[in-house]
This record gives structure tokens, sequence and C-alpha cells, in this order.
């Protein structure tokens, strides 16, 4: 069981600056995030876009946000649980304990909930019975490509993942690539590589085509795929691979008794806490009169519910305003030299 | 401004007065028309404000924005007259567009 004086869930913009203003105050924290990486939506959804937004930085992808959060956290020893969900939080007394999907666990008087728009998890087909060949014939990400090994793999995709996978699982297995349309969003290297191993029948490529059903009992045998004017075609395949990015999921956060309203959290706007005595909300996912999703909306709403965790997590001492300008406790933490 | 018909995918339908100049994604939402969740709020950053537009619409309404496919790739059920409603701007023109909403965004 991990102690700490905040859990943050979320790695994004807001949750790497909250963690920042736990730390100058003094309190310790780890941060959980599904994600396999830090940066949030900014990462994931948009690296290359460029912010304009951030109070005095003109312009920055977010990408080159997440970097500098990252460089601005550098004095302090943060703990990350990456490719992590929170799956469950329990109360324990006064203090809060919390589990995630590998079974990690947590004991804290405060979470902070910084997760955005809820937890990215693949988008999965919606064929009838597809929930069955999960895991076993169908596969939203690859753990052992050894697998494949001399089978028929059917990718649908038209994103870097697809691709990338079906010019690598072509070296020793049939691949059938489909996609919706012509074109691919993928590197354009790597499109020009489909297209050579197409033509090299290394790869089947079937565009405008999509998945209409599976054919199979326990495993499957066939799919059939259809065009856009209804033509059917049937491939024989032993796994079907769908790549088609990731959607956000709110997720397990309904869960925990929060008062919940259009996927975002209610809060109050002193601390950021939510209806749960210690559970706070920052940044897209909070909700409250006025709430603004900016990035610079939720750095505010960190460093006031980093104030709020610190009345629970020190209950005996007082909490004292101090300026990063001046204060030699600030300085020490952040390693600073003191005038 | 336009009238907008929007059809949740149980068939209930939704007419509102959108004024020019805003989204057909901004006209559900500020309508809290269900069906519509638009979680990136406008960037084209995602696909949760997907909609169909009926076919003889389709052809009449502002092309593709460069991306637009790429985000209608990772769509729920995505079809040849799939849209992003954020990237669909309401002018005099579009009175009476009517689309219709994807069982579900997620």
């Amino acid at each position: 069981m991990i102690k700490t004086d905040a859990l943050i869930i979320g790695a994004g913009p807001t949750g790497l600056f909250t963690a920042h203003q736990l730390k100058l105050i003094g309190l310790d924290c780890e941060i959980v995030d599904n994600l396999d990486k830090i940066g949030g939506q900014c990462i994931e959804l948009y690296p290359d876009k460029p912010i304009y937004d951030i109070p005095a930085v003109p312009e920055c992808t977010g990408e080159e946000l997440t970097n500098n959060l990252i460089n601005q956290l550098k004095p302090f020893d943060i703990k990350f649980h990456l490719s992590e969900r929170v799956d469950e939080v329990k109360k324990d007394s006064d203090k809060w304990i919390v589990k995630t999907n590998k079974g990690t666990l947590f004991t804290t008087p405060n979470v902070i909930i910084a997760g955005g728009v809820g937890s990215f998890e693949p988008r999965k087909f919606t064929v009838e019975g597809h929930e069955k060949f999960e895991d076993k014939s169908i596969l939203y990400s690859i753990k052992d490509k050894n697998i494949f090994k001399g089978k028929t793999v059917s990718i649908f995709g038209g994103g870097d993942s697809a691709l990338d996978w079906a010019v690598e699982l072509s070296n020793n297995c049939n691949v059938n690539l489909i996609h919706r349309r012509d074109e691919f969003r993928g590197a354009q290297a790597t499109v020009d590589k489909v297209h050579e191993l197409t033509k090299s029948k290394k790869i089947n490529l079937f565009t405008k085509f999509q998945l209409k059903k599976l054919n199979g009992s326990n495993k499957i045998e066939s799919i059939d795929i259809e065009d856009d004017d209804k033509n059917i075609k049937n491939l024989k395949t032993d796994y079907v691979l769908g790549f088609f990015g990731l959607i956000m999921q709110l997720g397990p956060i309904a869960n925990w008794g929060l008062n919940i309203d259009k996927k975002t959290v209610e809060v109050d706007t002193e601390k950021f806490e939510t209806n749960q005595k210690g559970i706070y909300a920052v940044g897209d996912i909070c909700n409250y009169p006025g709430k603004l999703k900016l990035i610079l909306s939720g750095f505010h709403e960190g460093a006031l519910a980093a104030r709020a965790c610190f009345k629970l997590a020190r209950p005996n001492e007082k909490y004292r305003f101090e300026f990063t300008t001046s204060s030699k406790a600030i300085k020490n933490r952040l390693g600073v030299k003191s005038d | 401004m336009a009238k907008i018909i929007y059809i949740e995918h149980n068939g209930t339908n939704h007419t509102v007065d959108v004024q020019n100049g805003l989204t057909v994604m901004e006209g559900a939402v500020q309508n809290d028309i269900p069906g519509i969740d638009a979680d990136c709020g406008g960037s084209m950053a995602c696909a949760t404000c997907h909609v169909y537009v009926k076919e003889d619409w389709f052809d009449k309404i502002n092309k593709k924005n460069e991306g637009e496919d790429d985000m209608l790739d990772q769509a729920y059920e995505p079809k040849k007259n799939s849209r992003l409603s954020c990237q669909i701007i309401v002018s005099d023109d579009l009175d009476g567009l009517v689309v219709d909403m994807p069982e579900k965004q997620t």
C-alpha cells in the first residue's frame, strides 16, 4: 500500500501543474494515468497543433507544452504510474483507498481527479457478436506478435498503427488490410510501403470496405466486409485487429459517488472539492458556473485544490502562503539557492 | 439564421434556429440536443460530434476540411455521408438542413 499526501488521476497539463503546486507547498503526490505516456489529450490528440492561449507563451504545441511542464517538475521526485487506470476509490475512516486495474493500492487523504474527459480506451468494432471474440480472435493492441506467425490477420484502420502492423506482420503472416476510404492518415513513407507490398501481393488491400459480419463459433473463421455500394466480400481469417484510435470514456469515475453532470464532475470554486470530502476535480473534467475548458483554468483550479489538500494532509500545521520569489522553504524544495 | 433539423437515432426530431456563423455542433450543444458529445469542444481533435448529412444536402454544404476524414476514421460507424458537425458552419443557405445522429458517439 503506497501512502501519499495526494493522488492525482491524470497526467495531462492540469495534473502535472497540480503536482508542481503540491510539491511547492511541501506535499507528496503520485500520478496515475491510463495512457502509456505523460501529457494527456495534449499528447494523444494534438501533439503537433499549436496552442496560442497559454499565459506568457505566445505559441507552443501540445508536445512542447507537455515537455515544459515535465521540465518544471524536474526538481521534484514524482512517481508516475502509467498504463494504469484507477478503478476504485473507497472511504476508509479519514483516508481514501484507491485501487488501479493493475492492483496498485494507495492510501491518501486527498484524491485529485484531473482526468480530462475520462480515460482513453480503444474504439471497438460494433458488429454483432464482437464481444465474444474480443481478447481471443479480435484484438485492439498487440502484446506478442509471434501469435500471428503463419496465420491470416485482417487489420482494420487507416492510421499509423494499422499501417505499421500491416507492414510488420506481412513478413510472416497473410495480411488483409481493410480501410473505409482510399486515403490513409498514416505517415506517407508507411503508406508508400503498404502500396508497394500490395503490388507484390504481400498485403491484400481492401479500401472503401468496412466490417459487416463475423463468422465462427468459438473463434473467428471468416469475416464479411462490405463496401459503400453494399458489395460483400468474404475473407477467411484467424485474427481481426482493429486500430480506430482511442475514444474517451468517463469510465469508473462514474461509480465513485460523485455528482456528475454531462460527463463532468461538480465542484465548488474555493477548493475545487466534489461532494465527497477529500476528492477534488480540476481541469476539463470539473464543472462549476462559468467553467471554461481552457488549460489556464486547469492551472488555477489545481493551485487551489493543492492548498485544500494541505489541510487534510497536515491537519496539525497551518498553511502559510508564500511566493517562489522570496520563500526560503520553497527554494529549498526547488533546489535553488536563496539570496 | 437557419432552421436545422437534428434527428436522434431513436427518431426524435429537434428543429432549432441556429445563428449564422455557429457550427451545427454548437447549435446542438447550445440547445441541449442529446446525441452530440463534442468532447474536444470543436477543435477537430475527436469524432464525438459525428452526424450523417441527408444525401440531398451532402453536396450543398461546405466540403470536408483537411484532416476531417482522418477523424471520421475514428468515429462510431462512419458512412459515406458522415461529417463532423463542428466543421459545418451555419448560413442562410443551410435553412432546412437535416442531420441524423449515430446510435452513439463513443
